[in-house]
């Protein structure tokens, strides 16, 4: 067997679903980046340090650049792409994140999305240190995180708000 | 960095794991992937063929009774650490995971896997061999049961043959009289730790009659140490800061701390120097508070 012999992979991302062909060393990341197209997702380590590229899988946020995609045949990927509502209408999260200034150059925005989302349907009332906590996985060159945090707890707000 | 070229098999039967690992002495089992995965495409490792078993069956359970509880292979960090059952009968569980990585990588990583790939800055392997669990072994040649003690030989290298894939870690559950405590210091929480410290301590009849120390991110393994000779004649009151020193102190006889970018070799003994007073006297802590009926 040629250790390039494509693999057929069916996944269902943002509701839709895609089959592709790919190879067994291809990320999850670049499945969705490449083969997909989504491009919403971002890169940053490859190594699972900085959490840029964090989708959520049958709704648990993991990282993509971890995760072959032939791993995942069958499952659930919510990408950055998916959090806005049809008509574009930003989550609460999304809306936490702009009227806090939680980006600047916003590569790292895509996994915070993702994580927060996730982080916000288990605790969602979250306290400073808390919301602190839920962000610590993901790494942001811009911001100084005093407003990423601000922005979480802005999102909580609105969430609870929404619900 | 990219993977390089790998074959991919994803078995649904035990035999058919082992047999492609008998098979093939450069396949790998693939588990969670949260470290494999950062090796193959750093390219630290070339495998020829990843045999994943994320589709064998009767994996993913944890098993909780009064001896203890048992953690099946595909069991991920963040479902251990959420398993109240598993938190009440060996609370040290709950204690170490929360410090291991970040939400996203606990929620795919497994413990089992963790335990395996051996690494001296990981906490399980740790919490294994100071609690005295074991972890069930199967290959193509039988069954075999690997004691936690004996389960990290050296860096990233564990006692399990190419073949043999790991089905289960079992953590013995805190026996009465006993009390656990863990810390850590990381830069950040959830990051590999600095240096990180497990206790346990048991008390009977008012004095204290088992103690011991694990430690991670110290050495090359982690390395358990007993420190009942310094604590030994303990008085029923508060633990006393000289019997505390003197733990620390033949803890450190045992240690020999590596220094590294994060950390020199000073920083690192002092401290394990620290942690170890404020483990010890939180695992004593605990015991007493457990030895009075307290069911924490
Ligand atoms: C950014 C980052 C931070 C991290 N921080 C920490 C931390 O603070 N503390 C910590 O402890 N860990 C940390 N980890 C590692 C994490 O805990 C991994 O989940 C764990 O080390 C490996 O588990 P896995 O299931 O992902 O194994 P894999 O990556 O799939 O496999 C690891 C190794 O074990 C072998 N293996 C796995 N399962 C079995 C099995 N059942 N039988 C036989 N062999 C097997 C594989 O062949 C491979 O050699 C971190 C990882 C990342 C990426
Ligand atoms: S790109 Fe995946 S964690 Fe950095
Ligand atoms: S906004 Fe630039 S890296 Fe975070």
């Amino acid at each position: 067997m040629s250790a390039e012999e494509p693999h057929e992979v069916h996944l269902v991302v943002n509701g839709t679903t895609y089959d592709v062909q790919v190879p067994a060393r291809r990320l999850l990341s670049d499945a969705l980046r490449h083969d997909l197209g989504l491009t919403g997702t971002h890169v940053g380590c490859e190594h699972g340090v900085c959490g840029a590229c964090t989708v959520l899988l049958d709704g648990r946020p993991v990282r993509a650049c971890l995760l072959l995609a032939v791993t995942v045949d069958g499952h659930e990927v919510t990408t950055v792409e998916g959090l806005a509502g049809p008509d574009g209408t930003l989550s609460a999260v999304q809306e936490g994140f702009r009227q806090c200034h939680g980006l600047q150059c916003g590569f790292c925005t895509p996994g915070f999305l993702t994580t927060v989302t996730a982080g916000l349907r288990e605790n969602p009332d979250p306290t400073h240190e808390e919301a602190r906590e839920m962000v610590a996985g993901n790494l942001c060159r811009c911001t100084g995180y005093q407003n990423i945090v601000r922005a979480v707890e802005r999102a909580a707000e609105l969430g609870r708000e929404q619900a | 960095m990219k993977p390089a070229p790998v074959g991919y098999l994803r078995p649904t039967s035990l035999e058919e794991a082992c047999r492609a690992l008998a098979d093939d002495p450069d396949a790998k089992v693939l588990a969670g992937g949260q470290s494999l995965v950062p090796l193959l495409s750093m390219r630290l490792a070339a495998p020829s063929t990843l045999v994943d078993i994320n589709a064998l069956p009767g994996l993913d359970g944890v098993e909780v009774d009064e001896a203890g509880v048992r953690v099946g292979a595909l069991v991920r960090h963040a479902d251990l650490l959420a398993h109240d059952g598993a938190a009440r009968v060996q609370p040290l569980l709950r204690m170490a995971l929360s410090h291991v990585a970040h939400a996203p990588i606990r929620n795919r990583g497994t413990t089992v896997g963790s335990l395996v790939h051996a690494d001296a800055a990981a906490e399980m392997p740790a919490v294994l061999a100071l609690l005295g669990g074991t972890v069930e072994v199967v290959s193509a040649r039988g069954t075999r049961t690997v004691a936690g003690a004996d389960l990290v030989v050296g860096p990233l290298e564990s006692s399990l043959a190419h073949d043999e894939v790991a089905t289960s870690a079992w953590f013995p559950a805190l026996a009465d009289g006993q009390g656990v405590g863990f810390a850590e210091i990381s830069r950040r929480q959830g990051d590999y730790a600095l240096c990180g410290v497990a206790a346990l301590v048991r008390r009977a009849a008012g004095r204290v009659v088992e103690a011991r120390a694990a430690y991670l991110a110290v050495d090359e393994t982690p390395t358990v140490v007993d420190l009942l000779p310094a604590l030994d004649g303990d008085p029923d009151g508060d633990p006393d800061e000289a019997r505390l020193a003197a733990a620390a102190d033949l803890a450190l006889a045992s240690l020999s701390p590596a220094g590294d970018i994060h950390a020199t070799e000073q920083y690192r003994a002092h401290l394990a120097r620290v942690l170890t007073v404020r483990v010890l006297r939180e695992a004593d802590d605990h015991a007493r508070r457990r030895g009075q009926g307290g069911a924490a």
